[in-house]
């Protein structure tokens, strides 16, 4: 349903996306999984014939979406972190206006925006104006927008981002009903436990290239069998340790501060450990744990970006590089 | 938690059609509306302008100029009723350089709605609200001793062609907010064509009070010829003159800006 090859596009000097490529087949989730300024928001705008690519071939639902994007349209659903809502219009003028876009006739788009209503628990504040409505209620509504004319390609960028645990939940629960009845969904998103969750195959997108591709367990593959941890006492022995354990490392070591800890994918087993340890305690450096553990998609986030995920602060808006200056 | 709202994927797309076009349209201009009138205090604010501009020229500035041949106000006012719409008009640049920088443009853009229909109907929108407006200022227009002249006919093709202008102009304005993407930059640009076309005009003096060099362009540019145009339908006096020439300023300039502002529209995915 999705096939992308080679994307590549420029705003002025910065290249923000560097030959991408990227397929899903139908009914799959993809995420594409990376930090802020990764080029995500600028993949899914070109995608959804926003944007003109520079160079590459993208094609969604079997059109170009260069040169057939009229055709495309009707069948494409967008959602994003901006979301595109009329903030004077109730709820249900929302989802009833994009019905009749979508070219639905009236009674098809009352009864889909009726029932849009009900299934994102918006039936009470449907006739309130949207500018009333919590930043969740928002994202329920943008998303419910987003699925009027029935999209079988849906993009969702970045829907979580800045929700609360229990309105995430409900997205997660809500896209994996979507996969049940053959939607295919293209994911952006920072959080690894989303992409982990959702998609079948993830693509790790750092600084507009392709930095891993594969399916959660697959990527976790790539980093090697377990990981190393170790939390030290004193916060001046983070950065000796990290030098220490450097030589038993498959990739550098990461350090957190905050957790006062250095995680290490390690090159080889249990014995490996133990090493450690008797080096760490050669060098009187006292420790608070020492472990390993099975790596998590976050390990992989880290050795292949260099960056931690979760972890970085704020909504540093992609879409400002863009000359249509289309930022909020 | 059912199912049922998510089936019937892959339903194929309706043929574009002109009356589907029609429909994105009016489904534009329903939403424009909706905002109008959920924002009164801007409908408020946008009458108060030109009914101060009236109140000027009637009784501040009016008492110092003569015009030949008839009374200052009944002078003044068809011009003050054209400058009403325009005024008006001027939210067009606004709200469409306001939905390009937010994320509703995105969502116009991604469906498979007409091109044209975000522009056309955001424009007849506007159109609605210049009705009012005009209606507005006839009758404040009435209560400051201005008099209709003229056969109930000629005056309504004097006031529609009033709000045709407007309408053409209005076009104008979103080229101006689609070309400045910024709602401070669209509200100032967007009030120096009204200025220039408004001063050097006949619509406050007449045009032998201005110097020689001057008075050609005044003459001759569409505001002039629309003014003399309505006058002469509102208050009697030689009309076919006039209004061909305004007529054809109308159609000119909606042609024009219309066709600018859908390929700035249509190249602001680029």
């Amino acid at each position: 349903m999705i096939e992308v090859e080679q994307l590549t596009k420029r705003f002025g000097p910065l290249l923000v996306l560097d030959s991408v490529d990227l397929r899903a087949q139908k009914g799959q989730v993809v995420a594409l999984l990376g930090p802020n300024g990764a080029g995500k928001t600028t993949f899914v705008r070109i995608l959804t014939t926003l944007l003109m690519p520079d160079g590459g071939q993208a094609r969604v639902a079997g059109y170009d979406v260069v040169a057939q994007a009229t055709a495309l349209r009707p069948l494409i659903g967008l959602a994003g972190q901006y979301a595109t809502i009329d903030e004077l219009l109730t709820g249900r003028e929302n989802l009833e206006l994009v019905g009749l876009w979508y070219h639905l006739p009236k009674r098809d788009y009352r009864r889909r925006a009726q029932e849009a209503l009900e299934r994102f628990s918006l039936t009470d504040a449907g006739d309130r104006l949207v500018k009333t409505y919590s930043g969740g209620m928002r994202r329920r509504l943008d998303i419910a927008a987003s699925l009027i004319g029935r999209p079988p390609v849906l993009f969702l960028d970045e829907p979580t981002t800045g929700l609360d645990p229990r309105t995430r939940q409900d997205v997660w629960e809500f896209v994996e009903e979507l996969v049940t009845v053959g939607t295919t969904v293209l994911l952006t998103t920072q959080y690894m436990e989303e992409a982990e969750r959702l998609a079948h195959y993830i693509v790790l997108l750092d600084a507009g290239r392709v930095v891993a591709r594969g399916s959660a367990y697959e990527l976790k593959e790539q980093l090697g069998t377990s990981v190393l941890e170790v939390r030290v006492q004193n916060l001046s022995d983070l950065d000796h340790t990290a030098a220490l354990l450097a030589e038993f490392a498959a990739s550098p070591p990461h350090v957190d501060v905050n957790g006062q800890t250095v995680t290490v994918p390690a090159k080889a087993g249990t014995g490996f450990l133990i090493g450690a340890g008797r080096l760490l305690e050669d060098e009187h450096i006292v420790l608070d744990d020492l472990g390993i553990r099975r790596p998590s998609l976050d390990d992989v986030f880290l050795s292949f970006t260099g960056e931690g995920t979760t972890g970085s602060e704020g909504a540093e808006n992609e879409r400002a590089h863009e000359p249509t200056g289309a930022s909020r | 938690m059912t199912s049922t709202t998510l089936s019937g994927l892959n339903v194929p797309p309706r043929p574009f059609t002109p009356w589907l076009g029609l429909r994105d349209t009016l489904g534009v201009a329903k939403r424009n509306l909706l905002r109008i009138v959920r924002t009164p205090q801007m409908l408020v604010i946008g009458a108060i302008q030109p009914a101060m501009l009236l109140v000027l020229f009637r009784y501040v500035l009016g008492g110092a100029i003569a015009v030949p041949g008839g009374s200052y106000v009944d002078y003044v006012v068809p011009a003050v009723f054209l400058e009403a719409v325009l005024i008006g008009g001027m939210t067009t640049s606004i709200s469409l350089a306001t939905d390009m920088k937010s994320g509703i443009m995105d969502r116009f853009r991604s469906l498979p709605m007409s091109r044209s229909a975000v522009l056309a109907g955001r424009t007849l929108a506007d159109l609605a609200r210049s009705l009012l407006s005009l209606a507005i200022m006839v009758g404040l227009g009435l209560a400051v001793g201005f008099h209709f002249h003229n056969g109930v006919v000629a005056v309504v093709a004097g006031l529609a062609l009033i709000v045709g202008f407007g309408y053409a102009f209005s076009w104008m304005y979103a080229t101006i907010g689609l070309a400045t993407k910024d709602p401070e930059t669209a509200q100032v640009a967007g009030i120096l064509p009204f200025f220039v076309l408004m001063f050097a005009s006949n619509a406050i003096v007449p045009l032998t009070t201005m110097p020689g060099w001057l008075q050609p362009f005044a003459r001759n540019q569409p505001l002039s010829v629309t003014i003399a145009a309505v006058r002469s339908l509102l208050e009697g006096g030689p009309t076919a003159h006039w209004a061909i020439q305004a007529v054809a300023w109308s159609v000119g300039l909606f042609v024009v800006f219309f066709a600018i502002a859908l390929s700035l529209y249509r190249r602001s995915a680029a």
